[in-house]
């Protein structure tokens, strides 16, 4: 991809009213070690920002920290406007989260599954209706409401764990290596899905190892022993560090030294 | 409320998936009946055809009376010897030739004709120890019986029997099964089943997603053992029942006590499944920790099988901790000897305590936001 796009342009724009992620001096530690050392970030509605790093380099302590999952030991941070350290549970009500796994059950029907988020996001029958009927239809699974999910392709199942992450609204969504085991088409689509969210105002912070994917972030950061090393668009990551793609930037700060 | 509405929403998913895995519900609904049949039958079949010595150094008018009773029970009894020296029977006593011997005294038809008090000795072989126990029961209930329906009996000093295991001294007189088997079924229904509910969600990676949910961690564990609560409890039900039916095992006490300390009891075992899932992350680590960790003990240390006083003291020690041995002691007491809360309020309070704990800890370790 080259040059951002005009939704991304627009996301600029409206960054600096209400940031949905807003992160200064966020710092975990466990015992001795220090998994995430002072980050700060921010991402803006509708912004599409990517988490990268080897694993282990605390991206998915961040994660669970700005999911409320974690309680910081330093620093701060909002998520949709809502303080990690006091207010988790506003968080919990205003995000989405896909695992890497897809967290569906597969024992339960499509339709079940998307009702089942409902429920628990604590919307009401009809709307959970209205929306369910959206979902299907988009995503044309209507004739498949009530199939077993463990038996629709991996592609399918990867749509609609999105789709009912999303089903509340929520202001922010993480989605944590959502794309692991699918092929590239399916890969594609799914960030068509992704993109359409996006334009609808919601912020989406996304890891990934697949750096191609990175090129598809708004702007992205890249983590290194619990630190930003890198941070920005694609082209000023890029850029800044002089080297031709992401691939390569990525290799020589996993390297210890090389960096330098 | 909206987060009722999320946790009756969750409840519903949990109750389908039971209802969908119907093999497994089956099993757990089958099983404690079956348990009943199989434990029943191979406990009570044991006791047909005791070999029985009868040791009258002076045969009377008494002694055949009495002998005749066993003779005549020719379902329970056969009478392999009737000899007048006990010292004989070592050997057959030995090699299980004979399993029982009845002890009659010198003089028996003179002295109960005078009124005088007689003593009467059992001797029972108690290799076996339910065998032993069960043995020892019916041999007394004939003289018992025997006693009372005498011709002339006069009021006054009644037989005295004296009765004595050979080869397991300590044996504790009554163990039947149900009680011990209610604690073993619900142990597998509720501990090891609640472990193998919770890991399944982090295994198949569900548990962060709800976690990030705005459902709370009690919710989760509330809405995830709420539909085991209610299996054990029918459980218990269909435990009693059949025992009752089959065999016709009473519960002398209050059912309502009863069923109130099995429902003590599955939250109890809840309570072990929960602090196993949290410590576990695959369903088969955490099947094997609950069977380890809540079947075996149960089985071995609870004295549902083996008496806790046979023990040699460091398992004593061991069997403290295992909450299915307090649970076991309240079923014997409430079932077979009628005891009420009066007599049980301190193994009720110490069930409790391991419950209270087990949710504490299990909660606790569950809401890792907190740590």
């Amino acid at each position: 991809m080259t040059g951002p796009s005009p939704r991304a342009a627009g996301a600029a724009a409206s960054a600096s009213a209400h940031p949905a992620i807003d992160a200064v001096g966020l710092t975990r530690r466990f015992g001795l070690f220090t998994a995430v050392d002072a980050i700060t970030f921010h991402v803006a509605p509708g912004e599409v920002f990517g988490f990268l790093g080897a694993n282990g380099a605390g991206k998915t302590t961040a994660m669970r920290i700005l999911t409320g999952l974690l309680a910081p030991s330093a620093g701060s941070a909002t998520v949709a406007g809502f303080s990690v350290a006091t207010e988790a549970r506003e968080i919990r009500r205003n995000i989405g989260y896909m695992s890497q796994k897809f967290s569906l059950y597969d024992d339960l029907t499509v339709r079940e599954n998307i009702d089942f988020y409902g429920g628990i996001y604590g919307l009401d029958d009809a709307t959970i209706a209205e929306r369910r009927e959206l979902l299907l239809d988009r995503l044309g699974l209507a004739s498949r409401a009530r199939a077993l999910v463990g038996t629709l392709p991996l592609g399918w199942k990867q749509q609609l764990a999105f789709s009912v992450a999303l089903l509340h609204e929520p202001r922010v969504v993480f989605l944590d290596e959502p794309t692991g085991g699918v092929d590239p088409i399916t890969r594609r689509r799914f960030w068509e899905l992704i993109y359409e969210t996006a334009a609808a105002g919601t912020a989406v912070l996304v890891t990934t190892h697949y750096l191609d994917e990175a090129e598809y972030c708004d702007r992205l950061s890249i983590m290194v022993d619990g630190r930003i090393a890198a941070m920005g668009t694609p082209e000023d990551v890029r850029r800044d560090a002089g080297v031709a793609t992401l691939d390569e930037l990525f290799l020589r700060l996993m390297r210890p030294g090389a960096a330098a | 409320m909206r987060g009722r509405r999320a946790f009756f929403g969750f409840l519903g998913k949990e109750v389908r998936h039971i209802l969908r895995d119907w093999q497994t519900l089956l099993v757990l609904i089958g099983m404690p009946v079956a348990q009943v049949v199989l434990f029943g039958y191979a406990v009570r079949s044991d006791i047909r055809g005791i070999n029985l010595a009868i040791v009258a150094p002076q045969p009377d008018a008494a002694t055949a009376s009495l002998a005749s009773r066993f003779m005549d029970a020719t379902d329970t009894y056969r009478v392999v010897a009737s000899v007048a020296d006990a010292a004989s029977l070592e050997p057959q006593f030995r090699d299980g030739r004979v399993r029982q011997a009845l002890m009659l005294p010198s003089g028996l038809a003179g002295a109960l004709g005078r009124g005088e008090p007689v003593t009467i000795a059992v001797v029972t072989d108690g290799a076996d120890p339910n065998t032993g126990s069960l043995m020892e029961a019916s041999t007394l209930a004939i003289v018992r019986a025997w006693d009372a329906g005498r011709t002339g009996r006069r009021a006054g000093p009644r037989i005295d029997v004296e009765t004595r295991m050979r080869f397991n001294p300590t044996l504790e007189s009554v163990n039947l099964f149900v009680p011990g088997l209610i604690a073993y079924v619900l142990t597998i229904v509720s501990a090891l089943m609640t472990a193998i509910t919770i890991v399944r969600e982090k295994e198949i990676g569900t548990m962060e997603m709800l976690l990030a949910s705005p459902l709370r961690p009690y919710q989760i564990v509330l809405g995830k053992v709420a539909p085991y609560v209610a299996l054990g409890f029918l459980d218990v039900v269909l435990v009693l029942v059949a025992a009752r039916l089959i065999f016709g095992v009473p519960v002398r006490g209050s059912n309502a006590l009863m069923l109130a300390e099995s429902l003590l009891y599955i939250l109890t075992a809840l309570g072990m499944g929960i602090v196993i899932s949290t410590s576990t992350s695959t369903q088969r680590v955490a099947m094997m920790a609950a069977l380890a960790g809540t079947m075996l003990p149960t089985l071995l240390l609870s004295g549902f099988i083996f008496p806790v006083s046979a023990m040699p003291w460091p398992l004593q020690a061991a069997s403290n901790v295992v909450p299915a041995r307090w649970f076991v002691v309240i079923t014997r007491g409430v079932m077979l000897k009628g005891a009420g809360l009066a007599d049980l309020w301190r193994e009720t309070l110490i069930l409790a305590g391991f419950t209270a704990a087990l949710f504490v800890v299990g909660i606790r370790r569950l809401a890792v936001r907190l740590a």
